[in-house]
């Protein structure tokens, strides 16, 4: 296979996060962690943040660009970049986006950004209090669909249903959070383990397939990643993590209302792992480490069979706590305890771990890992994922 | 009014589309009728509701009765409330319904009868209609029942 688009050409320099709270408990407002996150991957870069000159974010991130250029007192602005798509599923593309933005010449230095304050603005997993819905929510909200959690089950229902893959899969995934979790001094979880008894024990959000510990935190906070040229990277202060190739999308139909979409039991990554596949050369079994976010178990389940990671009559077999854990496992997975057990920053601070990855400093190093995954938010439309790799990927 | 419908009373209450795009189908359902899309040049059956036919691009798309016999595709049951209506109501079952005799499109809706029944992928199921007289504005759901 050869290597196309973006293998190489384009490096993150910088990594940065606020603190992460528990929702409704971050002192500050919501632009203010954007600045804080900011300001930190550029000090982490050891360039000035006056340097950033394009911003990239997703999911109507609600912090302006120009409000943020003009607070950092950035003198040219030249690259605003929203990636359409709600929930996290645009993570990796937005930073794909600002790498292209980049490799041909439309900005030199820029963050990708995402910030949450759902104490001061709503919290995802409640309904909102509008007495009538229009649209879709009027053919799934009168029927009690109304949360993620409420919308994304039946997928799962269904292609767990299909493939025989037992529910074990699924308290495996969640372990491994809370497990890498515990050495990571940033994770809201650490100090509280999660034993597969605990697990087993714990209420039904949505019957069958997501208990508690299936569901993402809700938060509040801050991450931001810089991307600089390879050339500028290497010049800079840390190890450069060199993106290898993104992709974004989904499949037929993905999207069509009240379920529709012709492939509804999946993740919405079946074309577009192939394409990020094809982008860079490589296959499943040349990754070291994956990041796949997590805003429930079940996505992350069909997002790395659909990555090709397993076949799903293997999923039984191939989902144990060793296998996904670092250290032990054939598939180390969410290393720094990703959206459970870390923060969920809607997949950005899964982004910053990626490139802890490369760089040798997860609290969960991965031995020789010079080719580092990240699957953004699963079963949403369009969905992203990228490849990040080390110096040595580049000969 | 509460013990005739499957959810409470106070649940959000569907609204056709500003734009009219679903309004036949939410007309139909105060009639206890289920109609959906039918391309009328192609044929194809769409949903959910669009403007134009995904097949071949016609935007003639029409609205078709249908006999409202299903096939369970998919299920869950929400425990967790997060609805204001539904904090005391236990858990329930929602079931995604495929419709063999309209292309295989497919519907959400609750599964009616005991909330812990017992649900099975390709169970049989029908469409049944559950109106909502004392909601402002009045409407009617499509919900399914075993069959
Ligand atoms: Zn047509």
């Amino acid at each position: 296979m050869g290597r196309r688009n973006l293998y190489g050409k384009v490096a993150i320099c910088g990594i940065g996060e606020s603190t992460y709270y528990k929702h409704g408990q971050s002192p500050d407002p919501e632009f203010v962690l954007a600045l804080r996150a900011i300001l930190k991957a550029a000090e982490d870069a050891g360039i000035n943040a006056r340097e950033i000159d394009g911003f990239a974010s997703y999911s109507n991130d609600r912090n302006d660009p120009s409000r943020l250029a003009a607070a950092l007192g950035i003198n040219d602005l030249k690259f605003a970049n929203m990636h359409w798509g709600g929930g996290g599923g645009g993570v990796a593309a937005a930073v794909a986006n600002a790498a292209a933005a980049i490799a041909v010449g439309f900005a030199d230095c820029v963050v990708v950004f995402r910030a949450l304050a759902q104490g001061q603005f709503r919290r995802f997993g409640e309904a909102l209090p509008d007495p009538t819905v229009s649209g879709e929510a009027a053919f799934l909200s009168p029927y009690g669909v109304m949360s993620p959690a409420q919308k994304y089950a039946v997928k799962a229902t269904r292609f767990m249903h299909e493939h025989d893959i037992s529910r074990s899969t699924l308290r495996a995934i969640a372990q491994a959070s809370y497990h890498h979790a515990q050495t990571n001094p940033r994770a809201l979880m650490k100090g509280r383990p999660l034993s597969g008894e605990k697990y087993d024990e714990s209420r039904w959000i949505v019957e069958p397939v997501n208990r508690l510990f299936d569901c993402c935190q809700e938060n509040d906070g801050a991450a931001a990643v810089i991307l600089v040229s390879a050339e500028r990277a290497r010049d800079l202060r840390q190890k450069p993590a060199y993106l290898l190739g993104a992709a974004q999308g989904s499949d037929h139909r993905c999207a069509a209302t009240v379920m529709n979409g012709t492939n509804v039991a999946s993740s919405s990554f079946t074309t577009v792992a192939e394409r990020l596949y094809e982008a860079t050369g490589l296959k499943p079994t040349d990754v070291d480490v994956v990041q796949s976010y997590e805003n429930f178990t079940t996505g992350v389940l069909m997002a790395l069979i659909e990555h090709g990671f397993c076949a799903p009559e293997d999923a039984n077999d191939f989902f144990t706590l060793q296998n996904l854990s670092a250290g032990s496992g054939r598939l180390p997975l969410n290393t720094s305890g990703g959206n459970l057990a870390e923060c969920y920053m809607h997949g950005m601070g899964l982004q910053l771990e990626a490139v802890r990855q490369i760089r040798g400093e997860s609290c969960n190093q991965v031995a020789e890992a010079n080719i580092s995954m990240n699957i953004a938010g699963p079963m949403v439309s369009p969905v992203s994922s990228l490849i990040m790799g080390s110096e040595e990927t580049l000969t | 009014m509460t013990s005739n419908t499957y959810l409470p009373a106070g649940m959000p209450i569907p609204v056709p589309a500003a734009d009219g795009l679903d309004a036949p189908y939410w007309e139909a359902a105060r009639r206890s009728e289920l109609v959906v899309q039918r391309c009328g040049a192609c044929g194809s059956w769409q949903w959910g509701p669009e403007w134009l036919c995904h097949r071949c691009h016609s935007f003639d798309m029409r609205w078709e009765k249908v006999s409202g016999e299903g096939v369970i595709y998919s299920w869950e049951r929400p425990w967790h409330p997060v609805h204001s209506s539904l904090k005391a109501v236990g858990p329930y079952t929602v079931v995604l319904v495929e419709l063999p005799d309209a292309g295989n499109i497919r519907m959400i809706g609750n599964l009616l009868g005991p909330k812990d029944q017992d649900v099975k992928i390709g169970r049989s199921v029908k469409a049944v209609y559950e109106p909502h007289e004392a909601a402002d504005p009045p409407y009617t759901l499509v919900q399914w029942v075993s069959s």
